[in-house]
This record gives structure tokens, sequence and C-alpha cells, in this order.
């Protein structure tokens, strides 16, 4: 079945002439209109748009000039990035009809390189939650249970390929929007070093720590995807000017001797034992093929979730202040004057969350709190980023679970708090703008899928990779897929 | 100062600062939630931080130039498409000056 098939060996066939980029496209097309009415991954279907790009792929081919190994593979992106012409919602109802005039710099890459765009992907409301529950549209189903949440905020993106939905989706991870959906689901979730990918086109939450990255059914898939979007763009001043490797040829080399350190701090009171036990497995098995492995500590790790929940919602204060109902986006009608047109368009426009976070965020920055609240969340992100580039002196790689728990029941989480404390694994790796990975690391006994994590340096996607990819020929994770009929 | 302990009147005030109607209901909602949030954010104080430079970003970024060249700007009509309301050339607004 090509659906089932990852990017490099979809590629093997469309080169060996055994299947085309249409066919692929039509596959997968029928499989979202067979199981995306379950799963309720897209937003969006691009079926027409899909067929005629895949149709020029095929024309590639059969000319033996072919764009590389993305060339007529069908993906499909979070609604946080912008597509020409193709409604763009970020999950709010405030974006509900709005049409990007442009690109986002990795839709733009992506296309260069031949993929395809089946359509968009669900998302909680302006990648702000950790379940999909805050779209304003409807809720992600988890193709392992179908009563239990993807993860969030990518939780579209992370749901359609381990449905085998998309070849590969792209999405976005701000504190842990690409991990923590990865590690529900089951399937590699890369979130790039901070400047490793343009943010150009990716609507903003909060500017210092938004990054785009894959999800993909293999590692070597998220080597791939990664090389077609990294790089230096001039419309994102923070993608920084630093040489994007050859990802796929750094890995297969074995991890023998490698420094791999585990953080104390990641084992905490109250997490899942499964989890727990499936993340001490794992070191064994990267130590029984000749890493060294050695305890680490992160002492500031307890701080960062409190950190981040000041940082984010300053930051997102500021970048959402731009919905005004004046340029574009939702406006109420029939207010009397200018301020009580924003009042109102921003009330009924934002749901529960964004306006939670938003009253957060203008509350840790307004006067007489700007310096206990917000100042101090910075210092203590410097601190929790102090911490990484002291274990980073003496380990090449961090491995820690991607999550405390496994996938939650739909409705199962209600206050805000407990919901934050999903991500309190993967925070601190984004405030300190380091790259890391989620891929599967075991199963519950309930067969759900548990990630690990694997952290490395800045701009040092290799080594994460490598490691991840050693894990992954070690073990059997990946290629266990949910029974959707 | 005692942080946590919000008032409604913080709530108004700062729902006015960001510009969001909130129903009564809603007003004592959020209360209750800032309240408990911000209680949870007290943790960081208990953290001496005397003399640590804040972060505001992961990556250390000096100014980044390009060259002053002028370049062909987004068609007019493609940035007036999502306008709520326009009026040839401009977005229209609401009222802004009391008369």
């Amino acid at each position: 079945m090509l659906a089932a098939l990852s990017i490099e060996a979809l590629g093997a066939r469309f080169r060996d002439g055994s299947a085309t980029p249409s066919a692929a496209t039509e596959a997968y097309l029928a499989r979202i209109a067979a199981l995306d009415p379950k799963v309720r991954a897209y937003t969006a279907v691009t079926r027409d748009a899909a067929l005629a790009q895949a149709a020029e792929a095929d024309a590639r081919f059969r000319a033996g000039t072919p764009r590389g190994p993305l060339d007529g593979v069908p993906i499909a992106l979070k609604d946080v990035l912008c597509t020409r012409g193709i409604a763009t919602t970020c999950g709010s109802r405030i974006l509900e009809a709005y049409v990007p005039p442009y690109d986002a710099t990795v839709y733009e890459r992506l296309r260069a390189a031949g993929s395809v765009l089946l359509g968009k992907l669900n998302m909680d409301e302006f990648a702000m939650g950790s379940s999909t529950e805050n779209s304003a549209f409807f809720t992600t189903r988890n193709p392992w249970d179908l009563g239990r949440v993807p993860g969030g905020s990518s939780g579209g993106s992370a749901a359609a390929v381990s449905a085998d939905m998309a070849a590969a989706t792209f999405g976005t991870d701000t504190g842990g929007s690409i991990r923590q959906p990865a590690a529900f689901c089951g399937n590699v979730g890369l979130k790039p070093t901070y400047g490793r990918v343009s943010r150009y086109g990716l609507i903003a939450f909060a500017s210092s720590l938004d990054q785009v990255g894959p999800f993909t059914k293999t590692v070597a898939d998220a080597a791939l995807a990664l090389r077609v979007i990294a790089g230096a763009d001039p419309m994102d001043s923070t993608a920084a000017p630093v040489a994007v490797p050859d990802y796929r040829a750094a890995l297969g080399g074995d991890v023998a001797g490698l420094r791999i350190g585990i953080p104390r701090e990641y084992f905490i009171d109250g997490m899942d034992p499964e989890v727990e036990r499936a993340v001490r497995a794992a070191v064994d098995v990267l130590r029984g093929l000749g890493a060294k492995t050695e305890e680490v500590s992160l002492p500031h790790t307890e701080y960062g979730l409190a950190a981040y929940y000041l940082i984010g919602p300053a930051e997102a204060s500021s970048n959402l202040a731009r919905y005004d109902g004046v340029k574009y986006g939702l406006r109420v009608p029939g207010a009397r004057d200018l301020v009580e047109m924003e009042n109102r368009t921003r009330a009924a426009g934002f749901g529960k969350e964004v306006k939670r976070r938003i009253m957060l965020g203008t509350y840790a920055l307004s006067a007489g709190y700007y310096d206990a609240y917000y100042g101090q969340a910075l210092r203590v992100r410097t601190l929790v980023a102090r911490d990484f580039h002291r274990a980073f002196q003496t380990v090449d790689a961090i491995v820690a679970p991607t999550t405390p728990g496994v996938a939650f029941k739909v409705g199962e989480k209600e206050d805000p708090l407990q919901m934050y404390l999903n991500d309190v694994f993967t925070i601190p790796v984004s405030l300190a703008g380091l790259p890391g990975v989620s891929i599967p690391g075991g199963f519950t006994l309930a067969g759900l899928p548990i990630g690990l994590q694997v952290i490395g340096k800045a701009y040092d996607e290799s080594t994460v990779l490598r490691v991840a990819h050693a894990y992954e020929r070690a073990t059997d994770w990946h290629t266990r897929k949910p029974v959707l009929s | 100062m005692a942080p946590s302990n919000i008032t409604p009147e913080d709530v108004r005030h700062v729902a006015r600062l960001a510009r969001l109607e909130l129903s009564e209901a809603e007003l004592e909602r959020m209360r209750a939630e800032m309240d408990a949030i911000l209680a949870y954010m007290d943790k960081l104080r208990s953290l001496d931080t005397t003399g640590v430079e804040p972060t505001s970003h992961a990556v250390p970024l000096r100014n980044v130039m390009r060259d002053d060249e002028p370049r062909p700007s987004f068609p007019r009509d493609d940035m007036l498409a999502n306008a709520p309301d326009r009026a040839g050339d401009f977005f229209r607004v609401p009222r802004i000056i009391e008369e």
C-alpha cells in the first residue's frame, strides 16, 4: 500500500517506475476520504491542486529529471503556515476566512522541491494547547484510540502521519507542539534549533520560541525533510546563516563511543511508570549499541514551565494585538467606534485559551509587574539554558522522555495548569533554543505510544538524528501501525 | 508586592489594555484562573537571579542588515483582498474621533 511507505521508499518507487506521484496522491486522498471523518486531522483537503501538482511531478520522473527526495511526495501543513490562495485559519474563528496573499518560506521550499500539498491540518487555536481541543472547529482524534487526543498543538499534523493520511507533515513547536503530539501519536517529530528554519509565513505565537519542523514515519525521512526546509532566508532575519548539512548522509553511523546524558530531573513523581520504564529501557538499548551513558543534571528544569507560561503569553499578547478587525480576519459589525469594534471583534474571534494567554501576557507586561514576572522569567530562561550548556560540555546528546504521560482522553484535562504540565519536558529545550526530536520509544500495555526525546546542541540536528536513527534501527516500534478501518 | 490575589478591577484593567470585552461571568472565571496560574508562577520568585542576564532570544543575534534596495511590494489589491471593510484603496473603520 503506497500510503504506508516512508518518503524514502516512496521515492525509490517513483524512480524505478513502479509507482507515480499521481498514484501515491490518489492513494492518500482515498485514505483521507475513508478515515478522516473519524480522525479529523484535516481542516481542508486541496484535492484538485494536489492532483495537478502530482501530474507535474509525474512528468518530471517520466523525463528523468526529478528534483530530489521530496519530489512527488504527498505532504500536508499545519494550518498555521500561510499558503497563497488557500485559507489559513490558525484554528481560530478570527482567521476563519483568511486567505493569505503569500506562501510561508517553508511551503515555498517544499513546493520547489516538488512535493504535493494534500491540505491543511487542524491545531489548537494559535498553537496554544496540547490536545487540539482548543481548535475553534473540532478536536482531532488519536489514531491509536479515537477516544483520546492526538496531542497538540500540532495534533492534526501528528495524527495525519500516524494514520497514513500523508507521507510527511509539517507543524510548529513553541514549547513542545511538535514533540508532544509525535509522542502521543507514535511517530517522528523534530523541532529544529531556533533559527534553523525560517518563520516567514508562520503565523506568530511566541516569536522567540516558534520553530517549524517535520512529522515523519522514520528518522531518515525527518533528515530528508529538514534539509529541504532549513537555511537562511532573507525574509526572516532570525533564520541563521549556518550551513545546512546533508542530514541523511550523517545517519547510519553507529553511536559507539558517543556520550549520552540522562537528565536526573526528567524522572519525576507522578509520571507514568510505563513511560519511565520505556525510557530507561531505551537508554539500555543505546548503551548496548556502545554509547556511553551517564546521568546529568539540569537543575532548573522545574522552573522552566513557569518561565515559559509567562514568556509565551507575553509574546503572544503582543503578536495577537494585530487582530483588530481592520486589515484582515473577523470584524464584528455594528460597533459605534473603533475601540468598541476591536473589543467586540476580539471577544467573538478568540477562544478561551487564547484569551487567557493574552490576559496573562498583558498582565505580566503591565506596569508594576513587568520585572517581577516577565523580567524574572527571562532571567530564569538564562538559567535553564545554562543548565544545558553545562551538560553539553560532557555529553554529545541528551535522552529523556518527551512527556510525563501518554495520550489522555478527550475532555479529561479541563484545568489549564494540568494541561500545561504536559509540556514540562519539552519546554526547557525550547527556552534554550535547542533541537529535539521525539521518536517511538515503546507502547504501554494498553497499546498507546510512548515518546523518546533526543536533545542536542544548537545546530547539531545531525547528532540528534544519528542517535534517533541508531535507536530506531535497533527497535521495531516505528513499524507498528494503528488499526483503523 | 503580593502578586496573586488578583482583583476584578485588575482583570478589568488588563482586559481594557488587551482590547477584550469580557462578560461579568467571564471576568470572574478569568480572575480565578489567572489567580491560580500566577500562584504557580510565584515559584520563580524563590530563585535568586541576582546578576543573571535576561535572555530574550535563545540564539544570540546581532542586527542583521540588508542592502537598502527598493523592491516591488505586494500588489495593493492582494493586500486589501482580506479587508473586512474597504472603501476604494482604503481600509474602512468605524469612527475614531468624537464628534
